[in-house]
């Protein structure tokens, strides 16, 4: 399979690449890890006239906890998340979504901001991020902009960002005391995109949620905020009653198509048995 | 700014292949894999699905492993690239490649050159790997004849050697 023709680009800085993204605006595309938008290029699905590699552009894989705020470069590989100590003491549900994307060598590749640049609503990071209200940061050449992740998702590969901006990276705020998360994926094999993949944050004092968010995989045109399992839990005691509540009402929420991963009927039940186990698992991990 | 008449531009890349250097005019849309194969006449490296699942076209890109079909030639510029056929040296196998052949690793050898690779940079970076590690590590590289299980002790077996080597 031979992808079509294109011009390639490869600056060395973050405003090199702005200004080749200005000029040639649509018909230019980001290349980041290459491990979704080269395979659609094989396939003929994208044929970019123009393309710009922001692999060689330095300090875009940094991943920093300051001021109360995890900030991670949008280059960082899967394979870097997935190792990183910083992520793994402080954000389990992190680990836990890098450790199941894709395959090992995908992940050698794979960045996390292309994880949601790309718009997947199959992408596992989407709904980990909502999950844990982060932000996702894009500059471009007037300037940088912060948008919420829960707003940046517009329907099956597209997003909020224009064609001129480059995501450089995600905010996610450091989780407050009592804080646990967990992110689960149904697969049918290594390498597979989600059958139903739930991704739960949870704040919980004295056995009572404070706050959650819930995030869904693969239900849906965009990655789904399950907001009334989470309103439902907000205030809530967390007890084997009120999860099986809430898990109830994320699986309402979940909008599956039937494939050949299953019928709607089936996902949305993998959705609520999901989700009540990520629950559990969050709770456990409360610290 | 309307580009579609003009051709793009051959790119000119230089890559360490092997422990050689190599320059070469490229087509930005070339793929590693092609590049490897088609320009370098280095046919070790496999294509067994060209759709980033199997793991046969597997290299090692400045030692880490990665699909060279999921890769243009252009992103090597200015990088090491190791194939199987850089794995031997001075006419010695590689101790992965030893244990391959004492454990009976392959059959049909398609996916063999990928294993090896994912092994060797596995290996550097897990010594004393567990079974299950093994597993994991190996969940990119689809082999439609073994079953694993003789990979599996190719990988115990050219970890103790590598271990051995180190002492
Ligand atoms: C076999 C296989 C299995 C996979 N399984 C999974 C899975 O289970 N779960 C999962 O989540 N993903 C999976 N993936 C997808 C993989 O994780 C993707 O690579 C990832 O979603 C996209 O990241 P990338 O860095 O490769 O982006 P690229 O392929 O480089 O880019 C994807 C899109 O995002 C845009 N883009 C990328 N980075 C930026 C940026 N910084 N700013 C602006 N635009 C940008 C590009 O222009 C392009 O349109 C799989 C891929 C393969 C090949
Ligand atoms: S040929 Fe590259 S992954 Fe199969
Ligand atoms: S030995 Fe035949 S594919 Fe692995």
């Amino acid at each position: 399979m031979i992808p079509p023709r294109f011009h390639y680009h490869a600056p060395a800085t973050l405003d090199a690449a702005l200004s080749l993204l200005n000029d040639y605006g649509p018909e230019a595309r980001v290349l980041a890890g290459g491990q979704s938008l080269i395979p659609l290029m094989k396939l003929q699905l994208a044929a970019p006239a123009h393309i710009v590699d922001i692999n060689r552009i330095p300090g875009l894989d940094a991943i920093t906890e300051e001021n109360g705020t995890l900030h991670i470069g949008s280059l960082t590989r899967e394979a870097a998340l997935e190792a990183s100590e910083t992520v793994r003491a402080g954000y389990a549900i992190l680990h836990d979504t890098a450790a199941v994307i894709a395959d090992p060598l995908v992940r050698n590749m794979a960045t996390v901001g292309g994880n949601l640049a790309h718009g997947d609503p199959a992408n596992d990071h989407p709904a980990t991020m909502v999950a844990l209200g982060a932000q996702v940061v894009a500059r471009s050449a007037a300037g940088e902009r912060v948008i919420p992740v829960a707003d940046f998702f517009e329907g099956p590969l597209a997003t909020a960002l224009g064609p001129g901006e480059i995501l450089t990276g995600i905010q996610v705020p450091q989780p407050p005391a009592g804080s646990g998360g967990a992110y689960l994926k149904l697969e049918r094999k290594v390498g597979d995109y989600a059958t139903a993949g739930v991704a739960v944050f949870l704040t919980v004092n004295d056995g009572v949620c404070q706050q959650a968010g819930i995030g869904l995989t693969n239900a849906g045109p965009v990655p789904v905020k399950a907001a009334s399992a989470e309103n439902f839990l907000a205030g809530q005691r967390l007890t084997e009653e009120t999860i099986r509540e809430a898990a109830r009402l994320a699986a309402q929420e979940a909008q599956p198509s039937a494939d050949l991963r299953g019928s709607a009927d089936y996902k949305r039940d993998m959705v609520r048995v999901l989700t009540g186990r990520a629950i559990r698992q969050a709770l456990e991990r409360v610290g | 700014m309307t580009t579609e008449a003009s051709q793009p531009a051959m790119v000119s890349i230089r890559v360490t292949l092997n422990g050689t250097e190599q320059e070469a005019s490229v087509e930005p849309r070339l793929l590693l894999v092609h590049f490897i194969r088609e320009t370098l006449n280095l046919t070790g490296t496999h294509i067994g699905c060209d759709t980033t699942h199997c793991g046969a076209c597997t290299i090692l890109l400045d030692g880490t492993p990665v699909k060279s079909c999921t890769i243009f030639a252009v992103q090597a510029d200015g990088r090491e690239i190791t194939t199987v056929e850089g794995l031997a040296a001075g006419g010695v196998l590689h101790p992965i490649q030893a244990a391959f052949t004492e454990e009976h690793g392959l059959q049909c050898g398609f996916c063999t050159p990928g294993m090896m690779l994912t092994g060797v940079a596995f290996l550097e970076n897990n010594p004393d790997p567990s079974e299950a590690e093994i597993r994991r590590a190996i969940s990119g590289n689809l082999c439609r004849c073994t079953g694993y299980v003789n990979i599996i002790k190719a990988y115990q077996s050219a970890a103790a050697k590598l271990r051995e080597r180190g002492a």
